[in-house]
Order: structure tokens, then C-alpha cells, then sequence
């Protein structure tokens, strides 16, 4: 069994106002950002590029350059790389099949959903064992 | 000799939390096996099912990406450094997803001869079940598209068209039978699909696809098959896949010969690339003008579903970057190679076409006149034609259709001498004034009437509505067309 399987996501308002943010400028597109933090508690989160090539309305990709710095970044600060976020532009904050083929372990993945422009409900998802689903966190606000 | 081999943060739960692993082998793909023998739990996401690589698992050795290398067969050196590197991705997919997707008995049963086969196998047919196509148009080249995309278990099809059933369609819309004359083609089409295959999820969209409604429609499916039979549709549907970033799996058919491609992919051309205008109105006829075999949309809408599959599942060669043309009179078809248009307006990477445009207008279509005020001095309408027969009028009535047109049904008393003739048969019309000119609808007859007062026949007027118009106003006892 793998540790660090908390059902409970602890976010910071900060955090969940930058992800909100960054939902409403990429709209129409898909935004995705990394989330740094101790366990599960994202103490910070940053904006990435979007630089999917099969259109950002419905897609988004991290590559592995800025992967590769995302995680030096966690590292430096003394931090893990908790997860990332993405928006779901127009569809409800659940995870589809394509986040689910893609999805990496341990990982925390957290939907926005941008409705017409207007950031909606954030969830918070983490792949099974067996790849077969993934399993809702919750996602609990914390002023700091 | 052994390598350092880097864990990204994910998966250093299966190595008890190592960054760092040492590993032997003499190339990357031996060292990754013996990675994954020794920590078996870190197979499953580093592979898929059938033993290969996952698409976001990136491997590098020391900085260079394995992929532009000898991908696992590149040689491994001592002191290389060996880095698992994550693409992060994902997205809205055609459905949400919380629960893994299977086959039930039934579904394994019904696909069992594409799972057999490894280029489809469990993997191909749960992307087809995932995966969601978009047909636009119900007609000759959406009738097989829609039958054998539903029966190939693609989960979701949906369908645009406002059409009915006519007795016309039938002869190539095999998606509608005879009793559904009169139904509105997504009906007909739905009951169809619905029996084909009840495992497939049937979105009708009873619309008429615009620049206002083209973007949200489109932005839902994940591949887009052009079954459209005018040139507005035609550009609209490449503009809204090229903006959206999805493929448009293109079909066209006139009489014999019928053309495919796919366009609007990451890597390859679009519509536009190769026909940046459009061609004159009324040059090129529709099948309704020109006529169509029937079996051809048959065979070129197959190769459209057979493309939108090989898409869906990722295998082979797609029609990317290449234009086939069918010639069904010589049974040849033929292939040209398509490159994008650098200087392309909507898909170059300085598109100065960045939003839906008005497609009509540009392609130099103009809203019919609704007001006959206007058009009073050059054309006739059917009863006003009627009336002067039944009076005794000597009025010239002047059909400028095709023989084979003429054969199937006539206005009594016409005289037959069809466009493409009419400049050169100008001497035959000497000495008739009043002239009332007509063909199938109305198109070809307004051509013949601006040519025939070019000439100096200034009293021709054009019949309105064409034959059809008679047949449906004055003498419905005429077979249609």
C-alpha cells in the first residue's frame, strides 16, 4: 500500500484563488498548473503552459521540460509536487477518460470547472492503484 | 556496470521512495525491464497492456528524449543517466469518467472479430467505445458513415440535419428505407442506428449548422465527418475543425467520381490549404443539378468511417497530407499528395481568419428575393404560365434542361434545347418575343434568361420554381425528381 493517501485535499484560499483566476483568463482554453505543498496540504500552486497540440478548448499537456521544473522548483523549497490542476471549460469538475488514461499515481489532480467563463465547483481526484478510476478527494479551504 | 535511473515524484512510492534507483542493462529498454523486475509494481504505470511504453511516459537518456534516439533500443554507456519524465495531461473527454470502462459479454460477443485482431484488440475497441464522432448531414455520404461507425461500437455519433425523407434520397440514403418517406432524416436515422447497434449512443441535432451554433456543436466530438453537400457547409465545417483542433474526415461525390481526405489534423493541411476560395456560385452543380450514382457516396463514405476509425483507434496511415480521387466509371482511384498552405488564412500560424465568418457571402451566395415586385419584368410564375395556356397565348416556352431531364417529365408544348447549347443555337429562337424559360428549380433557367437578353431577347422571362413548381402548382399528375 502506498502512503499519503489522504481522502482530504487541504487548500489555501490563495491557492484556491490563483486556480479560480486562472480558469476565467484561460477561458475558452484549458489552463493547467502544478501544486506544491507538504503531504496534503498545498501550501503553493503555480500557472503552467498549456502546450497540448489538440487544442486547448478540450485539452491541456505539461511537458516534461516544465515537469522537470516543477519538480526541482517543489524540491528547492523544500516541498514535494503534490499534483497539478486543470479547468474543465463548459463541463462539470469531473475527471474523463482521457484524464483517466493519462493520470499518473499519487498524484493529486485537481479540476476546475469554468462555466461560460465563470469558475464553478473544484474537485480533487487521485488515480487508483490499478488504474481503473479515480477516487474523490475533498477538497477542504483553509485560510491561512 | 549499473546506471542511475531517475524516479519522478509519482512513482517513488514503488521504490520505496528512492529519486535515485541503480539499474543494469546494456540498452534503455533491457535497464527498464530490469527496473520493473525489481520494483513490479511500477509496470503497470510505466506500460500498457500490451507491453509498450504509456504515450506520457517520457524517457530520457541524460538529456536527450529516447524517442528521437534508438527509442528502447538505444545503448545505455557507463555513466549514463537514465530519467523518467512525466507529460502531465488530460482534458474533458466525450464522457466523464469515475468508472473504469469494460466490455460487457454482450459487447465482447458483438465486436469479438476487431478484438481478435491486436491492431484493434481490447485496447482499439474501448478507445472506439470512448471515443465520439460528429456526422454533419444525414444524406448519401452520413448514411454509411453513421451505419458502420455505430456498428463499430464508436460510443457516441451525433448527427446534424433539418432534412425530411424524399423519395430522391433513396436511392443512396441507405441509412432511411421507403416507409420513412416524409420523417425527418434523424428519425429515421436514429431507429436505424438505435437497431444496428444499441450500445452506442445516438445526439440528434436538428439544426441547420451556422457560424453562430458551429463552434459549441463541434467543441463536443472528438473527430468531425463532413457528409455536406454545399460549399458554405463545406468551408464552415473546416474553419470550426481548424479552430477547434479537431480532425475533419472529409467526403465529397458528384456522378461518378467522389474525393477524400482528412483535414484540419496537428500535422497536416486543411480544406482551405487546398481550395483557399471557393468557386463562382452555380459553377460547380450539386448532385441535385448534376446527379449522383448512387452507390458512391456507398464507397466514399466508407473510406470516411474507415478513416475516422483509424483515427479513433491510431492505426496506420491516415489520409493525412493526401487526396484521393475515386473514379467509379474507370473502378481507379488515385492519390495526390496535399501539403499545408504556409500562407494558409485560418490554419498558418498567421491566420488572419480567426472566428466563423459569414460562409454564404463567401462563397458569393446572396439571399434569395423574397419580394416579386422586383423581379416582376423577368420572371413568370407558374400560374401566370398556366393562365396564358389556358387563354390560347402563343408564349414560347423554352426548356433548358439536360434530354434525360426532358425524357422524365415536360411542360406540354416546350421546346428542349439545353443550356450548355443555348449559344450556339441562339438563331433557332429568331422571331420569338414572348419567352418564358424553364429548367428543374429556377438556377439554370436565370442563367439562360441573362443570356438570352444579353442576345436581344429582352422580353424572356425566367419561370419561377422551375418544373418542380409546375408539378407541385399546376400539375402534380407530372412525376418529380
Amino acid at each position: 500500500m502506498v502512503s499519503g493517501h489522504e481522502t482530504v485535499l487541504i487548500v489555501s484560499d490563495d491557492v484556491a484563488m490563483h486556480i479560480q483566476n486562472h480558469g476565467r483568463e484561460a477561458y475558452p482554453n484549458e489552463c493547467c498548473g502544478a501544486l506544491i505543498g507538504i503531504d496534503n496540504v498545498v501550501g503553493k500552486c503555480f500557472s503552467l503552459p498549456n502546450t497540448t497540440e489538440e487544442g486547448p478548448r478540450r485539452r491541456f499537456l505539461v511537458n516534461p521540460h516544465d515537469y522537470r521544473a516543477a519538480e526541482r522548483h517543489a524540491t528547492e523549497s523544500g516541498c514535494t509536487l503534490i499534483g497539478f490542476y486543470h479547468s474543465h471549460p463548459d463541463h462539470p469538475a469531473r475527471p474523463s477518460r482521457y484524464d483517466l488514461d493519462h493520470a499518473w499515481p499519487v498524484f493529486a489532480y485537481v479540476i476546475i470547472a469554468v462555466e461560460k467563463g465563470q469558475p464553478g465547483a473544484m474537485t480533487s481526484w487521485r488515480l487508483r492503484e490499478d488504474r481503473s478510476a479515480f477516487d474523490e478527494a475533498q477538497i477542504e479551504r483553509r485560510n491561512e | 556496470m549499473a546506471n542511475e535511473v531517475l524516479i519522478p515524484t509519482p512513482l517513488r512510492a514503488y521504490t520505496g521512495k528512492q529519486e535515485i534507483v541503480e539499474v543494469e542493462g546494456n540498452t534503455v529498454g533491457e535497464l527498464l525491464q530490469n527496473l520493473t523486475a525489481t520494483y513490479s509494481d511500477l509496470r503497470n504505470h510505466l506500460y500498457n497492456e500490451e507491453g509498450r511504453l504509456r504515450s506520457f511516459v517520457n524517457i530520457y537518456l541524460n538529456d536527450d528524449d529516447i524517442r528521437y534516439l534508438q527509442k528502447e533500443n538505444t545503448p545505455v554507456a557507463e555513466g549514463d543517466t537514465i530519467s523518467i519524465v512525466p507529460s502531465v495531461a488530460g482534458g474533458i473527454g466525450s464522457e466523464v469518467m469515475t468508472e473504469p470502462m469494460t466490455l460487457s459479454n454482450e459487447e465482447v460477443a458483438r465486436y469479438s472479430r476487431h478484438l481478435i485482431m491486436p491492431e484493434v484488440g481490447m485496447e482499439g475497441q474501448l478507445k472506439l467505445k470512448a471515443a465520439s464522432v460528429l456526422c454533419i448531414g444525414a444524406g448519401g455520404l452520413g448514411s454509411p458513415v453513421a451505419m458502420y461507425l455505430a456498428a463499430a461500437g464508436v460510443g457516441r455519433i451525433g448527427i446534424v440535419d433539418f432534412d425530411v425523407v424524399d423519395y430522391s434520397n433513396l436511392h443512396r440514403q441507405v441509412i432511411h428505407g421507403t416507409p420513412d418517406v416524409g420523417r425527418p432524416k434523424l428519425d429515421s436515422a436514429r431507429d436505424r442506428l438505435n437497431a444496428l447497434n444499441p450500445e452506442v449512443t445516438v445526439e440528434t441535432h436538428n439544426v441547420a449548422l451556422s457560424s453562430e451554433n458551429a463552434l459549441q456543436l463541434l467543441a463536443d466530438y472528438d473527430i468531425i465527418v463532413d457528409g455536406t453537400d454545399n460549399f458554405p457547409t463545406r468551408y464552415l465545417v473546416n474553419d470550426a475543425c481548424v479552430l477547434l483542433g479537431k480532425p475533419n474526415v472529409y467526403g465529397s461525390i458528384f456522378r461518378f467520381e467522389g474525393q477524400a481526405s482528412v483535414f484540419a489534423t496537428k500535422d497536416g493541411p486543411c480544406y482551405r490549404c487546398l481550395y483557399p476560395e471557393p468557386p463562382p456560385p452555380g459553377l460547380v452543380p450539386s448532385c441535385a443539378e448534376g446527379g449522383v450514382l448512387g452507390i458512391l457516396p456507398g464507397v466514399v463514405g466508407t473510406i470516411q468511417a474507415t478513416e475516422a476509425i483509424k483515427l479513433v483507434i491510431g492505426v496506420g496511415e491516415p489520409l493525412i497530407n493526401r487526396f484521393m480521387i475515386y473514379d467509379a466509371l474507370r473502378m481507379r482511384f488515385r492519390e495526390f499528395k496535399l501539403r499545408k498552405d504556409p500562407e494558409c488564412l485560418v490554419c498558418s500560424d498567421q491566420p488572419t481568419v480567426t472566428e466563423l465568418i459569414d460562409y454564404d457571402q463567401f462563397c458569393g451566395i446572396t439571399p434569395e428575393s423574397t419580394t416579386s415586385e422586383s423581379t416582376d419584368g423577368v420572371e413568370a410564375t407558374v400560374e401566370g404560365l398556366r393562365a396564358e395556356i389556358d387563354r390560347g397565348s402563343d408564349v414560347f416556352i423554352l426548356d433548358v434542361r439536360e434530354p434525360q431531364e426532358f425524357q422524365i417529365c415536360r411542360i406540354p408544348g416546350s421546346t428542349l434545347i439545353p443550356l450548355s447549347d443555348l449559344p450556339r443555337r441562339l438563331d433557332e429562337l429568331d422571331g420569338r418575343d414572348d419567352m418564358v424559360v424553364h429548367c428543374k428549380s429556377g438556377v439554370r433557367s436565370a442563367k439562360a434568361v441573362k443570356l438570352l437578353h444579353d442576345a436581344g431577347f429582352s422580353r424572356a422571362k425566367n419561370l419561377r420554381g422551375g418544373i418542380l413548381a409546375w408539378i407541385d402548382r399546376v400539375d402534380p399528375s407530372l412525376p418529380k425528381y
